[in-house]
């Protein structure tokens, strides 16, 4: 892989998956997997990193075979590879983490249906040079996976006290159980676009102040 | 006959797929918060549903013994060919149902709910009558959690929301606040 022409551009294709686009706070995709897994920070990072490597070969592979695909067809074309990387993704996990792949369950086999991924391939691997595809998969899945982490890490210390399984709190905390359960999911993804539009106003504002 | 209802109702309302498993909110939170249109995406979902679990049933019984590696790339392939292939059938023979499912049939099937569906029943073992009742009460808790959601949403639209939240972190709210009362239908059978 020859180094992308201009690195500043690459970089800032890189930057924009994990804070500007983030794919998860901003464009409010792969809701799916980000609240299903996320009961704990460990389970977040497992499923960020199986999303990366999936995410990552299929850009890999649809920005190379571009001009092979015919347009018609793309799009279970896209669907094949992708569930390709998938399903090695799951044999890998079922031999090298028994435990965490069965917490996971079917969910990992369901990031075939991820809607960023194949967002992705659509809008960036099909149309960009190989390089650039790879900077674009790697920033948007360290953007996902750092939304996950994110949302893990505020449900297991509210939800079990703890972070990465080590206790926290004093004995007297007592964890919150509804955090670990689907209703945590919807409420802290719920908090964390809240304080992520807070932000926004914020940035916005200062903006217009330092424009007057 | 217990039994089945025990797996209606689980798929129904105790695990329900959009407000347990977070399963089909792509679609909803994405495109729509309208009343009617999520009727419709429901009605879209159950139909789906139940075709893919006929398929998945199939796949299982017939195909992927002799290829398990094979799971997950038949199964998208088999049930987007299958829906395509029924909205043909559809479109000649009812034209009027066609027009009530519209533009969701075709963009549902590479929905999470779907593939899940297939998949979750897969992993349970059901055989080809179960997996019909698990579809149909999938599908039609599916179809109660996103009509309940856009309903909220509409009220939601008119009343005064803090401009922070207003949008999709509000309906996260809604959700979280309606994902904890069907929470509440988990002693539905004792002993479960």
């Amino acid at each position: 892989m020859s180094p992308p022409a201009n690195p500043k551009s690459s970089w800032d294709e890189f930057v924009k998956g994990l804070w500007r686009e983030n794919p998860v706070f901003i464009a409010v995709l792969g809701l799916c997997p980000a609240m299903a897994v996320t009961n704990s920070l460990k389970n977040g990072l497992v499923m960020g990193a199986a999303t990366m490597f999936v995410l990552v070969g299929s850009s890999l592979l649809v920005s190379l075979l571009r001009k092979v695909i015919p347009r018609a067809v793309r799009v279970p074309c896209y669907i094949i590879i992708i569930a390709t990387f998938v399903t090695t993704v799951d044999f890998v996990l079922a031999a090298l983490m028994p435990v965490a792949h069965k917490q996971l369950g079917a969910f990992i086999s369901l990031i075939v249906v991820n809607c960023l991924i194949l967002g992705r391939q659509e809008a960036f691997a099909s149309k960009n040079t190989t390089p650039m595809a790879l900077v674009d998969a790697l920033g948007m899945s360290a953007g996902f996976t750092l939304a996950l982490a994110m949302i893990g890490g505020v449900r297991e210390i509210l939800g079990s006290g703890s972070l990465l399984g080590l206790r926290l709190f004093g004995e007297s905390f007592e964890p919150w159980a509804i955090m670990i359960l689907p209703p945590g999911g919807f409420l802290s993804l719920g908090a964390l676009l809240t304080l992520f539009a807070w932000f926004k106003e914020r940035s916005e504002k200062r903006r217009e102040r330092e424009a007057v | 006959m217990g039994d089945l209802i025990f797996i209606f109702a689980s798929a129904c309302v105790i695990n329900n797929f959009t407000l347990a498993y977070f399963l089909g909110l792509c679609p909803f939170f994405g495109v729509t918060g309208r009343l009617d249109t999520a009727f419709r995406l429901g009605l879209a979902n159950i139909f789906v549903m139940t075709i893919t679990s006929i398929a998945a049933w199939f796949l299982n019984t017939f195909v992927l013994p002799h290829a398990p590696y094979l799971r997950l790339i038949t199964f998208i392939v088999v049930i987007a060919s299958t829906v395509q292939f029924v909205e043909m059938v559809i479109k000649k023979l009812s034209p009027a149902l066609f027009k009530a499912l519209g533009i969701f049939l075709p963009l549902i099937t590479t929905n999470c709910a779907i593939l899940g569906l297939a998949l979750f029943s897969t992993n349970r073992g059901y055989g080809f009558v179960q997996g019909m009742v698990y579809a149909l009460g999938a599908g039609i808790g599916l179809t109660l959690a996103l009509v309940i959601i856009a309903g909220l949403r509409e009220e939601n639209d008119l009343g005064s929301v803090p401009k922070l939240v207003r949008g999709v972190a509000m309906s996260f709210f809604i959700a979280g606040i309606l994902s904890m009362a069907f929470m509440g239908f988990a002693g539905l059978f004792h002993g479960s």
